[in-house]
């Protein structure tokens, strides 16, 4: 198969959103019609630190090309302390990805408040242009295995 | 529940609001075929009744036992259909929606690549919803009382209207005095009836009401808990004077040392006072203050040979060992209706406030205009920074009035340079309320305003405007770009933008009309209660629209201009409807809890205490239990306190402990769906 070039690949990337700050902000950009890629698939958990970080090794493996961690502004999180969680887990798992040869661009967090919408679609479209530039994911895609 | 899982799926269209984009039937189809979904339907407005219908006529006729519904975002509708599947007697908690409106059809243009999302939103719903357990939803009391910060116009009518419902009111004031920015102004737009009139009565009975608990000069320190049952502690500073023995006569305050040397924050700084003092004649509670940084005796321990106004003080009310007292209680709902600060002006520094004596704001205008002011209502020009003489024999000076008075709106309001976009609402009026007030007190005197537009969108407002011009208001259309002094002019330089010409315009005296900004000690506030903030920094409400008083957190209201500038009616209005929204917990007496708490599964549990720690609620604990003959500690969680965060799960090194709803096993299959192309 033809090796697809960056121009016209179309990353595919899963997202883990707060439900306080940064879901609630990606539901202002679309209650303000702001457009931005569809390449980012959100998940919605409570609080960002409930991600796992194996999560983010999970999608990889699943085939997502990039993974993207958002959560309240230091300070602001609806449960005191788990985007601090969320931040220090994610920076463990990502130097881990990094050293496994993982470009560090597939991997992002970000802050996105609830009156965010503008940011948010910045977000997106910088997660998506990072892992555009590093291209597919296929280093960790299970492969079915032929006993 | 074991029984195997029938999933119906019902695709919204939300008139054209998804359909547009997204082609609805194209999902429902997809949606269909896949693993476990019995019935696949799309339909315009689930939300609707028939829509709500068609999902509990299924669950009826069908035996279905999970509900997917692809619409809009699970903050809007959830509780909706929550309820709708509810009534068909399945647990609520079987519910999974997908966000197909503001996370897909509204954010994305190309039909082709939204109607994929959509669709793999949708598989991840399902998925998840095969997953769904249902969940018991606790209930606990709610302490019928509410705290109420701020005690400005907002937090009075709130507190007046809770308090005479029959609820008790902790309503706390950080000045010394309640009353907030409404106690400052003279007159108010458009019906020109006087701010004092219709506040002080206001204020008297929140003072003499049974139910309040008035705590003026008081500031909320800390808050825990959940809607129905928040702790609160909050500190009483020491006025360093008996509340209980001070009559309110003012001798310690003309006794003071530094009397009339210590600009008053009520009057603007314009006024004075000394460090005994009371902020104005009709504050309420009528106690005096020692302010602790400035009183001599309580920064340097020495005044003279002995404090005047200790000295002066028949009541003896005066002690400087007065402790500041900590207070604990316990609330079910909290109104916070902080208020705001005025744009401080000296950011446009083109207009030379803080240069020039008489370029002033419009609140120290007010103070002027004011009866109860420092110039007991006269508009005289300041002399700012001057020394005053200390002989109180020598013959004052004769105060001069200004002959012509420039206008310049939209300081600190619509200005993207400053950072505030937004506009202040109130400014247009209460410039056309000076301008009158001007005209009345000074004949003859030339008042022109400078305005970009002037938005007089309110009951009376284009009445009143209309009026004021009729009395010889000049407005010029265009936004100033300098003010400088030429003699003892201050002249204003400007377009007037209708006919294109540039013109310097001489007055006496140039009033800023400063818009509402957020209060400085906002970020206190947002800390102790998580509030969101809007993109103008203002505290966010729940929903813009819908959910106007509420915030993001249950039992956590907003009044007043914390939430965005608004004018007193709109404060008052949004109090009354932030004391009703505070009183249906309280007087339902229950509030339902968090039910998508975590859960431990003591038979992997190796009571390592991670989770014990992680907690930022103290709701997990070791507790000891037998493990087939062997005592083992295992981590148990406390449902009344857990938040349903979620923290503890990711960091259970043997994934022991799970939060409902949020399950690793139920978060994984979303991934494997939406990680694949």
């Amino acid at each position: 198969m033809a090796e697809k070039t960056n121009s016209d690949f179309e990353p595919n990337i899963v997202a883990f959103l707060c439900n306080w700050c940064s879901y609630a902000g990606a539901d202002l950009a679309g209650t303000s019609r702001i457009e931005y890629p569809p390449n980012v698939r959100i998940i919605r958990v409570m609080c960002s630190g409930r991600v796992n970080p194996l999560f983010i090794m999970n999608a990889l493996q699943q085939g997502a090309d990039g993974v993207l961690i958002s959560g309240c502004y230091p300070g602001d999180c609806h449960y005191m302390q788990g985007n601090y969680y969320a931040r220090r887990r994610f920076n463990l798992m990502r130097n881990f990805l990094e050293y496994l040869g993982v470009e560090p661009e597939r991997v992002r967090m970000s802050w996105v408040s609830a009156s965010d919408g503008i940011r948010w679609k910045e977000v997106i479209e910088e997660v998506t242009e990072g892992v555009k530039t590093v291209g597919p994911m296929d280093k960790f895609k299970r492969r079915q295995l032929n006993w | 529940m074991n029984e195997k899982p029938k999933i119906g799926v019902y695709v919204c269209h939300c008139g054209t609001n998804i359909a547009a984009t997204v082609n609805v039937e194209e999902v429902a189809e997809f949606a269909g075929t896949l693993p476990d979904v019995t019935v696949s339907r799309n339909y315009s407005y689930m939300c609707s009744d028939p829509g709500q219908a068609l999902i509990s006529d299924d669950i009826k006729e069908l035996g279905l036992n999970r509900v997917v519904v692809a619409s809009c975002s699970p903050r809007m509708h959830e509780p909706t259909f929550r309820k709708s599947i509810d009534s068909a007697d399945l647990n609520p908690f079987y519910l999974e929606m997908a966000n197909i409106r503001e996370q897909c059809s509204w954010v994305h243009a190309d039909p082709i690549a939204a109607t994929e999302k959509a669709k793999r939103i949708v598989e991840a719903a399902v998925v998840k919803a095969r997953r769904l357990e249902a969940l018991e939803q606790g209930e606990v009391d709610v302490e019928p009382a509410c705290l109420i910060i701020g005690a400005g116009i907002a937090g009075i009518q709130a507190a007046l209207d809770i308090g005479d419902a029959g609820f008790k009111v902790y309503l706390v004031e950080k000045s010394p005095t309640v009353g907030g920015h409404m106690a400052q102004l003279d007159k108010t737009f458009p019906t020109l009836d006087c701010s004092a009139c219709i506040l002080t009565p206001k204020m008297v009975d929140v003072a003499n009401h049974p139910n309040i608990e008035l705590l003026t000069y008081s500031q909320v320190e800390e808050i825990s808990g959940y809607v129905g049952n928040f702790d609160v502690r909050v500190r009483k500073k020491s006025r360093f004077i008996d509340m209980d023995k001070c009559t309110g006569c003012g001798d310690c305050a003309s006794a003071c040392r530094l009397a009339g040397r210590i600009p008053n924050e009520f009057d603007e700084g314009i006024g004075m006072r000394g460090a005994a003092y009371l902020p104005f004649p009709q504050a309420v509670p009528a106690v005096y203050t020692i302010d602790k940084d400035r009183c001599l005796m309580l920064t340097k321990g020495k005044c003279g040979d002995s404090p005047k106004c200790k000295d002066a003080c028949q009541a003896d009310a005066i002690d400087f060992e007065i402790e500041d007292e900590v207070l604990d209680f316990k609330v079910g709902t909290i109104i916070v209706a902080t208020g705001y600060d005025v744009f401080d002006a000296r950011l446009k520094p083109e207009y030379a406030y803080g240069v020039y004596d008489n370029v002033v704001t419009a609140l120290e205008f007010e103070r002027l205009v004011n009866a109860a002011g420092p110039s007991e209502g006269k508009i005289v020009m300041l002399e700012r920074g001057k020394k005053k003489k200390k002989k109180k024999d020598e013959e004052p000076e004769e105060p001069k009035h200004p002959k012509s008075i420039a206008f310049i709106q939209c300081v600190g309001s619509r200005d993207k340079s400053v950072g505030n976009e937004y506009c202040s609402r109130v400014c247009c009026m209460y410039t056309a309320k000076l301008a009158h007030l001007a005209i009345d007190k000074i004949p003859g005197v030339d008042v022109t305003v400078f305005y970009m537009d002037v938005r007089a969108f309110g009951k009376g407002f284009e009445e009143f405007y209309d009026r004021v011009r009729r009395e010889g208001v000049k407005y010029i259309r265009g936004n100033p770009s300098e003010i400088f002094k030429h003699g003892d002019k201050l002249v204003v330089k400007a377009e007037d933008t209708l006919t294109s010409t540039p013109l310097e315009h001489e007055a006496d005296m140039v009033v800023l009309s400063v818009g509402l900004v957020p209060r400085g000690d906002n970020r206190e506030i947002i800390d102790m209660l998580k509030l969101s903030q809007s993109s103008d920094l203002f505290y966010m409400e729940a929903h813009p629209k819908l959910r106007p008083v509420d915030t993001a957190t249950d039992g956590i209201y907003l009044a007043g201009v914390c939430q965005g500038p608004k004018d007193i009616p709109d404060a008052v209005s949004q109090a009354k409807g932030a004391a009703a929204a505070a009183m249906i917990p309280m007087a339902s007496g229950k509030v339902k809890m968090e039910a998508q708490t975590a859960v431990v599964d003591e038979a992997t549990c190796r009571g390592c205490g991670f989770c014990v720690e992680i907690c930022p609620f103290s709701a997990i604990e070791l507790v000891e239990v037998n493990r087939m003959g062997w005592p083992v500690k295992v981590a148990s969680v406390n449902a009344a306190l857990c938040k349903g965060c979620g923290s503890c799960v990711a960091g259970c090194l043997s994934g022991s402990i799970q939060q409902r709803s949020f399950k690793d096993n139920q978060i994984l299959p979303q991934i494997k769906v939406l990680g694949v192309k």
